[in-house]
């Protein structure tokens, strides 16, 4: 057992030096979060203002607004947006957890010949930019009738995030001692048993970080879910540049709240999983 | 017939040949510890007999049954690795139960064993914690007992104790031989410590290179090394081993001949007098603690000058130079000469061994 750094340690000095570099990296966040609770009129004020009345009406505005001065409040079907952001990111993570870690301990455990030749070829499909292969993507979506839907961008974001949850995975793998699989075999485990019960426990921390990675990429995508996704299956990312403009400029308190609100699921997925995601970052840099 | 019996097996990785055509039998009740330098094949052999490599070439036989195809689990063994192996995420209880859960045992009889299992490791105050709270002592009795809870035909150790520190390997190498002689299974345990194999084995196979170069009890591996390599290996501090040339068959018992540049005559047991007649060359090989110290004027006696002193409590091993090889020599504390002075040491009857231009031993 590691023991616990004592706090302060560091000494005073290195201390605020690191308070004020991490007070400059948290600024925007920060901005954006006191934007979300500003009115139209101290959003836009220069100087910026730091001590304002709160309002809430930018997160109510997120929801339900009027386009025209004196017009009718419409619904703006962020609440289906939010579902569809997590919907599809969740199921697509998910997929491409479960698909990528079978896959990943095959290669870890049953390498094939050329077995890195084949890591590498996985590895290249993320080496292009994605704005190379829209069109041929597109088009495929257009002719398949997945243009749209769900199961079209749920499938494209499983391909896209497979390729790095299989390295990932993977390095996790063959981090993990093979002896613990031999005793299970000579003491009769199924190979199936072995890695449900020896194998899958032992990376819980690498698949985290993987699943933690993977969510953060796909609730950020924003080419392919513009050209991909329809009016009922868009995601938050594409919602969100098309409320930009309108009769009074843009409304930067209100991109604020959708972007504080965008910000929460990510947070609350990454503080649940914050433990193992520390094991997950280290694994494997310290030895048994 | 024997429990484990192989024949001919050999294990190629690709070009290198880590197993090469061994033969092995082990009886029931016997333990059979591989010894040898790292890289010579010892674990690998292990790992066939339990199925966790597949031979190249050759047969393994088990309970008289060739087992070359079936799986570990069919194999009727248990196996105690060297990092333990323990399932990290199980608790002590849940590691010992882990394999009986496999030949489904009933849950009754899972706890007794368990029960007694515990009870014999002394084990019952860590039931119920995880493998990473555990001590090495604690992890390394754990992966014993996960062993013997079941009932196989043989047992196999992958370094057992290497992984502990010196007073808890010779606590736990103790505990081991008696639980194996209470167990009376066929037993192999692979090992690099010499030690360990002696005081262990009731055999001990003898392996460098994939090769068996030897295999004998503990005793006779010791008292006749059948060669250089054995001679060399066995035995702390090593043995001395010194080109002896221009034989000059004495009679009957003795040989004369030229060991570091000086005119000896060593007494020989009889066959060992005979093999050497006709050869013009051998190596003499004799341990540190055979030799006495003798006075100047002695004959047959070989000298040298205190080079290296070195303290083993009781003893004290002395290196001397002389005009070729360095010699090394055991004596007793109090008789040890100091650094710098012309000793003169006698080898003792029935300690020489000698070995042919093959690095046989010649004699029995």
């Amino acid at each position: 057992m590691a023991r616990r750094r004592e706090i302060g340690k560091a000494g005073w000095r290195r201390t605020a030096v690191m308070a004020v570099i991490s007070f400059i990296y948290f600024f925007p966040v920060l901005w954006i979060i006191l934007t979300a609770f500003k009115s139209h009129t101290d959003a836009l004020a220069t100087p910026p203002k730091f001590l304002f009345t709160p309002t809430l009406e930018n997160f109510v505005g997120v929801f339900s607004r009027t386009y025209q001065r004196g017009g009718e409040a419409i619904d703006t079907k962020f609440d289906l947006f939010f579902f569809n952001s997590i919907f599809i990111a969740g199921t697509s993570v998910l997929i491409a957890l479960i698909i990528g870690t079978l896959a990943a301990y095959a290669f870890s455990r049953w390498p094939l010949k050329g077995n890195d030749l084949y890591m590498f070829i996985i590895l290249t499909t993320r080496m292009l930019p994605p704005i190379i292969v829209i069109i041929p993507i597109f088009l495929m979506f257009r002719v398949t009738g997945l243009s749209g839907s769900y199961v079209g961008i749920i499938l494209l974001y499983t391909a896209f995030n497979l390729p790095f949850t299989i390295w990932m995975m993977k390095s996790f793998f063959d981090e993990i001692p093979t002896e613990v699989e031999d005793a299970a075999r000579v003491d009769g485990s199924s190979e199936t048993k072995i890695f449900f019960k020896i194998c899958l426990p032992q990376v819980k921390a690498g698949i985290a970080a993987t699943a933690v990675f993977g969510l953060i990429l796909t609730w950020n995508e924003y080419l392919f879910a513009l050209l991909l996704t329809g009016i009922d299956t868009r995601t938050v990312p594409v919602a969100m540049a098309s409320t930009i403009g309108g009769d009074i400029g843009v409304r930067w308190g209100l991109l604020a709240a959708i972007e504080t609100l965008f910000l929460i699921p990510v947070v609350l997925v990454t503080f649940l999983l914050q433990n193992q995601l520390l094991r997950g970052v280290t694994f494997g840099t310290i030895k048994r | 017939m024997a429990d484990i019996e192989l024949r001919n097996l050999t294990k190629r990785f690709g070009d290198l040949v880590a197993v090469d055509s061994v033969d092995l039998d082990v009886e029931a009740g016997e333990v059979m510890c591989l010894l040898g330098p790292s890289g010579c094949g010892k674990t690998t052999t292990l790992r066939m007999i339990g199925g966790l490599e597949w031979a190249t070439e050759g047969d393994i036989f088990i309970s008289g049954k060739r087992v070359n195809d079936l799986k570990p689990a069919q194999r009727d063994i248990a196996m105690v690795f060297q990092f333990y192996a323990l399932y990290p995420s199980l608790t002590v209880a849940e590691n010992l139960a882990f394999p009986l859960h496999a030949e489904k045992v009933g849950e009754e009889e899972i706890e007794k064993r368990v029960a007694r299992i515990a009870n014999i490791l002394e084990l019952s105050h860590a039931m119920g914690r995880i493998p990473g709270r555990l001590s090495e002592g604690e992890k390394q009795r754990v992966a014993v007992g996960r062993a013997i809870i079941r009932n196989p035909t043989c047992f196999l150790f992958d370094e057992p104790l290497s992984r502990l520190d010196i007073a808890l390997r010779q606590e736990m190498r103790g505990q081991i031989k008696m639980l194996l002689s209470d167990l009376n299974k066929a037993s192999v345990i692979v090992t690099h410590d010499q030690i360990e194999a002696l005081t262990i084995g009731d055999r001990i196979a003898v392996m460098r290179d994939g090769l068996i170069e030897q295999v004998a009890s503990p005793h006779e591996i010791f008292a006749s090394p059948g060669n250089i390599f054995v001679a060399g290996f066995i035995g702390t501090p090593q043995m001395n081993l010194i080109a002896g040339r221009n034989l000059k068959p004495g009679d009957g018992d003795s040989l004369g001949l030229s060991l570091c540049n000086q005119d000896i005559v060593l007494p020989l047991t009889s066959d060992i007098a005979a093999g050497a007649a006709g050869k013009s060359e051998v190596t003499v090989g004799i341990r540190p603690r055979g030799f006495d110290l003798a006075s100047e004027s002695a004959a047959d006696t070989l000298s040298g000058k205190v080079d290296l002193i070195e303290p083993m409590g009781a003893e004290t091993l002395v290196h001397l130079t002389t005009d070729a090889e360095e010699l090394r020599v055991v004596t007793d504390h109090r008789a040890a000469p100091a650094f710098g002075a012309a000793v003169h040491i006698r080898p003792r009857a029935g300690q020489i061994h000698l070995f042919d231009e093959n690095g046989l031993r010649i004699g029995a």
